[in-house]
């Protein structure tokens, strides 16, 4: 069976690779580029581990194809910081505790970035809904809700 | 398993018909969970979003035509649907979370055949009519008529579907669509029900469809509930028969979610409390 060759941008990098028909993006992304920081957690769409953006809509990387990639613009947690300057969401999330085990970290800094970026000043109501999608099995959910809404508010400030 | 990505129709439809074991992908939310946990496996997969108009809604005939790979996202941000069919695009951004509603598509949610599916209801309330391609060419079939039974559809080998047209939405008319679940996100229907109605000058129903949705195998249109209300302004002794025929039309099943008798008294409740929001945009008095 002949893979097929991929020629796509992730985190601003022109990129290619080669995928069987079956593997999911999250498959290539970790396995064959590397890039490991995206988790798999349920593996059905449940979960939001995997949250990573496709032409600047945030999905689930576990339910797309690698070879759906061909020709979009992928970004994945390690996109989020510029070098070594962390997103003002991952340096709040920090601060605040906004995490434990962190598997769901990754998952959910994409998904709230994503979130931030289309509205600036969301409601707390707005933001629990937005990561409906991104479960965590350890904080309750209480520190990563104020994480993000303090963020929210420093980005206002700032901008 | 090959995956193949076709530029137009007609490429799509070769590719399904040389090929058994050829599934569509449009938004893959479905289709990707039952790859995983191998419930179905292809010989082939057709990707229909790099056809021309799939990821398009376009006005037609005063109403619009949504390409069979728009996801819930780009509905929910489309101002016309927005404003026409508030009703369609509450009930499709139902559907998952965030990352899903990025992916998701009507199309897809109709051709997974859930009897709970959300947006389904909404889609047979509004009149939606669906534009099938094929290896015997291009027929539109009503919402209503595509669920044959749970995860079945009555589209034929090699068929799919390209577009879903919902209609013009007609003076002094509005739609709705609700759904009981236990949480408050994230969760499958117990009950849905959609409607759509038009008003006549004096406020009074001129014409209603009213839909059912996780209380049989497939959806409902319940033609009894559309004429408990046809001819009469909306106040609480229609209101009552409304959830009445409604709660005698459902023909649920006992299951994890819910009972019998529960999910036809919240048959009823839904209707009702939908058919108030539907007459208020009829009205203009919501959004």
């Amino acid at each position: 069976m002949s893979r097929i060759h991929v020629t796509t941008t992730v985190n601003g990098d022109a990129t290619e690779f080669l995928c069987d028909a079956e593997a999911t993006l999250l498959d290539v992304l970790r396995d064959e580029l590397g890039l490991t920081g995206t988790k798999e957690g349920c593996g059905t769409g449940d979960c939001g581990a995997c949250s990573v953006t496709v032409d600047g809509r945030l999905v689930c990387s576990c339910l797309m194809l690698g070879a759906e990639a061909e020709g979009r613009e992928i970004t994945t947690i390690e996109g989020m910081a510029a070098g070594d300057t962390l997103h003002p969401l991952q340096q709040k999330f920090i601060e605040m505790a906004a995490l434990q085990c962190g598997i769901c970290t990754p998952g959910i800094l994409v998904a709230a970035k994503s979130l931030l970026e289309r509205n600036p000043d969301p409601s707390e109501e707005e933001v629990r809904y937005w990561l409906a999608g991104n479960l965590c099995r350890c904080t309750g959910y209480d520190k990563i809700i104020r994480a993000v809404m303090e963020t929210a508010a420093d980005m206002r400030r700032a901008s | 398993m090959r995956f193949e990505a076709p530029r137009s129709v007609e490429e799509a439809v070769t590719a399904l018909a040389g090929q058994t074991g050829a599934h569509v992908l449009a938004g893959g939310t479905d289709l990707l969970v039952k790859l995983r946990a191998e419930m179905i496996e292809p010989e082939l997969i057709v990707d229909i979003k790099r056809i021309a108009g799939m990821r398009d809604v376009v006005a037609e005939d005063g109403g619009w035509r949504i390409g069979a790979a728009v996801s819930g996202a780009e509905m929910g941000e489309h101002a016309g649907l927005c404003a026409d069919w508030p009703g369609v695009v509450e009930a499709v951004g139902l559907i998952g979370s965030t990352q899903v509603q990025g992916r998701a598509t009507l199309a897809g949610n109709l051709c997974n055949a859930s009897p709970a599916a959300d947006s389904v209801p909404a889609m047979v309330a509004a009149g939606a009519v669906v534009r099938v391609v094929g290896p015997k060419g291009t027929r539109d079939v009503a919402v209503i008529d595509i669920p044959k039974a749970p995860g079945k559809t009555t589209l034929a080998a090699g068929e799919f579907i390209a577009s879903v047209f919902l209609p013009a939405r007609g003076a002094r008319s509005g739609d709705a669509y609700l759904r009981f679940i236990p949480r408050t996100e994230m969760d499958i229907a117990v009950v849905g029900c959609g409607i759509a109605l038009s008003l006549d000058a004096a406020g009074r129903v001129a014409a209603a469809r009213v839909s059912l949705g996780a209380v049989g195998p497939k959806v409902m249109l319940v033609d009894a509930a559309a004429e408990a209300i046809q001819g009469r302004v909306l106040d609480e002794a229609a209101l009552a028969d409304l959830a009445a025929v409604c709660s005698a039309a459902a023909t649920p099943i006992d299951d994890k979610r819910g009972t019998v008798d529960f999910r036809r008294h919240v048959s009823g409740v839904l209707a009702r409390r939908a058919a108030v929001i539907a007459e208020a945009r009829a009205k203009g008095e919501q959004a």
